[in-house]
């Protein structure tokens, strides 16, 4: 059987691949002259906005999905593996923007030396082409496989660091945590396949909404919701909702985040809160609200229970941290509570479809957002190796720049004006949770968003008092570009946030 | 048609705000009149909508924008006069504008003051805290309100915890918190009349007086929308940042935060929750009643046990915060009059109250009564008049802004809406008329403490830099008597400077605007009346 591969559909990881590759060769025989470092770094920026520039033009193309990979082959409407709808193009560009700013982090990182450039720009890539082919995924081979792809190089980036036992334990953590997850979640898909005998999600869809025959069942029976289902379904679905859920860093899934993040270098710290995190979040609401719409009376009273454990423990343990990234990793798994709230109301308020765009603008306002503290926390650990809330005390009149930036992007994270964006975002996901009539989730969430203004308001008082003099040291010179990016894109999400609509609007 | 003031009253402080933000060093010698000016032209932009404004048709909103914002969430941006908002905007500009003559434009000492504790943070902190202030009075959309009710939240907690007292910081988490609960309790109220009426536009949600929300829907929206103005308001039991806050909060802070903050709490009910959910409202009045009355007397009864002048002043708002809310609760057009005179009134004299204190607090380095002795007419006499003034109108003397409307909140619960029930609120208005007794006790014994009797403490001239008080303030708990035996040890001290000044030209200017608007208001209530009546009739629409 020959398959015909529609090229222009799969550009965009194809090219991130193709420059991981010669990213490797080129780190072998270009010679080891202090340049090097950074025409690496340029290489892989022209990668990233190269793939960029294919998501944009299948942006702009328009005209419904495409789909590559299907079964059968000369039929695109049939099963498709890979699809490329609007679904895809937003977390293409969520990931691809992210990733030119965790560049410009990296190269700030590798100026210090002690990291091999040519392996951390390869393992970097290779994540992204996981984290774009993700979202296009339709079938469960193809999620396990990609999301694999996100998470495996990211133990050998926090490993970067040789000879640093932080960072050692920080990827031994991550791997045993990685590895269980995945086990889990492969438990669960073949649960899955063995009752519906598909991989397709809009098969397994079928199959679970009991529109066909489940192969699975002793008697080929259809699995319709309200008659008792086999507990092998719900054992199914909550394996596969656990498996996503160590992704996130959902509770009770969540302990590794804060050691991980801290051992990691800042820039993976940056990668794992947001893109990682983005790429989970895609496979669980691929999996959720495509293939298991049907069963959606199942996995939404889990999904609200867990969102309102995630933010309310992610929160509390935020609170008490004195150390910037711990905080920063806490903080972001209170903010994949209020992600995931929307989701838990998606079977009652009908349409699945605004429930998931609420998510995805959250996630994109926060990716903004988190990018923007991440990239001050880079600056200021330049200085201060310990990286403490103590060493911000005076950050806004020492570098007004950087003081400013982290304070506007701490206020949007809490939510409040002039973090505009942050604000919105989370009336976002009120709406949808006061609409879909889980008003217990969203008083859970007011509280929380009360929690979390206390660390950030804290640490944004911090910035502003007098801390002792210390002599400014000139900023790397690629900070600035990349706390610009980020903050702009969150000044921006601030002034229209229609636009986070616009671009989620399934 | 003049549309352009409402968005010129919150372009001007906003781009004055940017513009400190853009070009720091450029404006750093002109930051004194920089302040000035921009309130200055706010101020007038206030005065012009006020001349503007078509009072023949007070009850509609006028200069009218209304343009999309956020399509996908149904926002708009859109703003609006009408006569319940035009006062407090007028007011908010007012003093916000009395704010910076208070601090740009004093002689060399206080200039200096200025000058010493980033001026240019300040500067920017109170022009976003204006554009926060006036636009929450002028949104007329249900979210806008919400945001521009937020934007106050950061402003002020800087102000707190910046140029705050010694216990600055507690005091402005606690105030940040204790308001953002609120504020979001108050969200999910709103998206819920949201989710049931599908608009967020508060004049077709008024025209509506309700329709479209079933009773328990009603109530849950009002309970949840009130807890959030009520934090605001403060009502008691929900009050208990409003002291701490105030008593940390520099003068400038205190003005605005008693002048204008609190009056947001209080115009929400007038603005949205009232009229949008009329059948909610009767359900609940009866618990705001109680609720209102309680904070009247407890407000009262913790005045009498202050010894912080602040801190007197700061409860005696939730006394006065808690008649506004009793003429809420009676759900009459005389008891909403009432409740919005009293909420202007309550902005004036409050906000002169705490300048006073602001003042003593400059020239004694203490606000403690004991520690202030007493006989300030005879030391500083023009202002124990100034004192004696602002406390005879706030206990509510005829003929003086204070007293018309907690007059008319109490002759609203004479006479409640129908469906309420009048016995209760006949005891409400017993128990109001108590609290008012009790308020002007506590005022007196205060007036007795500081401005009566023989002078104990000579005013120390800040002409050696103290940084804080070091020796006075150490020793709150002292009985009256040390004060004589600190007195001694003080005039020891060579003094350069007998007489201690007394008014000062800059708290002239800032304070004449409020005596002279408190006097006229007392004298002629109906400047105000005629304005909120119509208003008030069109928002009762279902009720009377």
């Amino acid at each position: 059987m020959i398959q015909q591969i529609d090229y222009f559909v799969i550009a965009p990881p194809l090219v991130l691949a193709l420059v991981a590759g010669l990213v490797l060769l080129l780190d072998v025989f270009l010679p080891a002259r202090p340049r090097t470092k950074p025409a690496l770094g340029l290489v892989t920026m022209a990668g990233i906005l190269i793939s960029l520039g294919f998501v944009i033009a299948q942006a702009a193309g328009g005209g419904g999905p495409r789909s590559t990979f299907c079964v059968p082959p000369e039929r695109a409407s049939g099963l498709c593996s890979f699809v490329v709808d609007g679904f895809t193009l937003t977390f293409g560009v969520l990931v691809l923007v992210a990733a030119v700013v965790v560049v410009l982090m990296s190269m700030t990182e590798l100026a210090g030396g002690g990291i091999p450039v040519g392996e951390w720009y390869f393992l970097l890539l290779c994540t992204l082409v996981g984290a774009v082919t993700l979202p296009a995924s339709r079938d469960l081979i193809m999620l396990v496989v990609a999301l694999e792809l996100v998470s495996l190089p990211v133990f050998a980036l926090t490993a970067m660091r040789r000879y640093d036992g932080r960072a050692s334990e920080a990827a031994v953590k991550l791997f045993v945590v990685s590895v269980v997850s995945t086990a889990v979640m492969l438990f669960g898909v073949s649960l899955l396949y063995g009752l519906a005998g598909t991989v397709y999600l809009s098969r397994l869809s079928a199959v679970f909404s009991g529109r066909i025959p489940a192969p699975g069942m002793a008697d080929g029976a259809a699995l319709t919701t309200g008659q008792d289902l086999p507990a092998v379904v719900t054992v199914g679905v909550v394996l596969v909702v656990a498996g996503f859920a160590f992704k996130i860093a959902a509770v009770p899934f969540h302990s590794w985040a804060a050691d991980v993040y801290q051992g990691a270098p800042i820039p993976v710290a940056a990668l794992l809160s947001v893109i990682s995190k983005a790429a989970g979040f895609a496979g669980l609401m691929l999996v959720l609200t495509i293939g298991l719409s049907g069963q959606a009376a199942t996995w939404a009273p889990i999904v609200a229970i867990i969102a309102a454990l995630t933010m309310t423990v992610g929160n509390l343990l935020a609170m008490r941290q004195r150390s910037a990234v711990r905080l920063l990793a806490w903080s972001s798994v209170a903010q994949s509570g209020y992600v995931l709230a929307p989701l838990a109301v998606a079977a009652a308020s009908g349409s699945a479809i605004t429930t998931v765009s609420a998510s995805m603008a959250y996630l994109l306002i926060y990716a903004a957002m988190n990018l923007g503290a991440f990239a001050v926390v880079l600056l200021v650990s330049r200085t201060s190796a310990g990286n403490e809330l103590d060493d911000y005390r005076g950050l806004a009149l020492r570098s007004p720049a950087a003081g400013l930036s982290l304070a506007f992007c701490l206020i949007c994270l809490a939510g409040l004006p002039p973090g505009l964006a942050g604000l919105f975002a989370k009336v976002f996901v009120f709406r949808e949770l006061v609409e879909g009539g889980s008003g217990w989730l969203a008083v859970i969430m007011a509280a929380n968003t009360v929690i979390g203004l206390y660390y950030y308001a804290t640490w944004t008082a911090r910035l502003f008092t007098p801390g002792e003099a210390r002599i400014p040291h000139p900023p790397p010179p690629m900070t600035r570009p990349a706390i610009g990016l980020a903050v702009a894109v969150a000044v921006l999400f601030s002034l229209a946030p229609q636009l986070a609509l616009d671009l989620t609007a399934l | 048609m003049t549309s352009w003031l409402p968005i010129a009253l919150l372009a001007v402080p906003l781009i004055g705000a940017l513009l400190l933000l853009i070009a720091p060093n450029a404006l750093r010698p002109l930051l004194r009149t920089y302040g000035l000016i921009l309130s200055g032209l706010t101020l007038a932009l206030a005065a012009l909508l006020v001349a503007t404004f078509d009072y023949g048709r007070a009850a509609e909103p006028q200069f009218e924008v209304d343009r999309p914002w956020i399509p996908g969430l149904g926002l708009r941006f859109h703003l609006g006069v009408d006569g319940i908002s035009l006062p407090l905007i007028a007011l908010t500009a007012l003093l916000t504008f009395l704010c910076f003559i208070y601090l740009c434009w004093g002689d060399g000492r206080a200039r200096e003051q200025f000058m010493r504790d980033r001026p240019r943070a300040l500067v920017f902190t109170l022009l976003v805290l204006e554009v926060g202030m006036i636009g929450t009075f002028l949104a007329l959309d249900l979210l806008l309100f919400f945001v521009f009710f937020e934007i106050v939240l950061i402003p002020m907690y800087f102000v707190i915890g910046i140029w705050g007292g010694e216990r600055r910081r507690a005091a402005s988490v606690k105030f940040i918190l204790y308001t953002l609960l609120g504020s979001v309790v108050m969200l999910l109220g709103l998206l819920l009349i949201w989710a049931q009426t599908g608009t967020l536009d508060i004049e077709v949600l008024n025209a509506a007086h309700g329709a479209g929300m079933s009773r328990s829907v009603q109530i849950l929206a009002f309970v949840a929308i009130g807890i959030g103005l009520a934090v605001k308001s403060p009502m008691w039991p929900l009050h208990t940042w409003l002291p701490d806050a105030h008593t940390e909060a520099p003068t400038v802070g205190s003005v605005l935060l008693a002048g204008v903050l609190l009056k947001m709490g209080t115009y929400g009910f007038a603005r949205i929750a009232i009229p949008a959910l009329p059948e909610g409202a009767t359900a609940v009045a009866p618990w705001l009643g109680a609720f209102a009355v309680v904070g009247i007397v407890y407000g009262a009864l913790a005045c009498l046990a202050q010894r912080d002048l602040k801190r007197m002043i700061a409860y005696s708002s939730v006394g006065h915060m808690g008649f506004v809310l009793l003429g809420f609760a009676t759900l009459t057009p005389v008891g909403i009059n009432g409740a919005l005179f009293a909420n202007v009134a309550h902005g004036l004299i409050t906000g002169l109250l705490f300048f006073l204190a602001g003042a003593i607090k400059d020239r004694y380095h203490t606000v403690d009564m004991p520690s202030l002795g007493g006989g300030m007419l005879a030391t500083l006499p023009r202002l124990g008049s100034v004192l004696t003034f602002a406390s005879i109108a706030s206990l509510g003397l005829p003929g003086l802004a204070g007293f018309w409307g907690e007059m008319l909140a109490l002759l609203g619960a004479f006479q409640p809406a129908n469906g309420l029930p009048r016995p209760l609120f006949l005891t409400y208005m017993v128990i109001g008329g108590l609290g008012a007794v009790l308020t002007a006790a506590y005022f007196i014994v205060m007036l007795s403490r500081v401005t009566h009797g023989r002078p104990t403490h000579t005013p120390q001239t800040p002409a050696v830099p103290h940084g804080r008080p070091a020796s006075t303030s150490k020793t709150p708990g002292a009985p009256l008597g040390s004060s004589e035996q600190r007195t001694a040890t003080i005039t020891q001290e060579p003094l350069t400077q007998s007489t201690p000044d007394d008014i000062r030209s800059h708290e002239l200017g800032s304070w004449t605007p409020l005596i002279v608007l408190t006097l006229l208001f007392g004298l002629w209530p109906a400047l105000l009346l005629s304005l909120t009546t119509p208003a008030v009739q069109t928002l009762l629409g279902a009720l009377s």
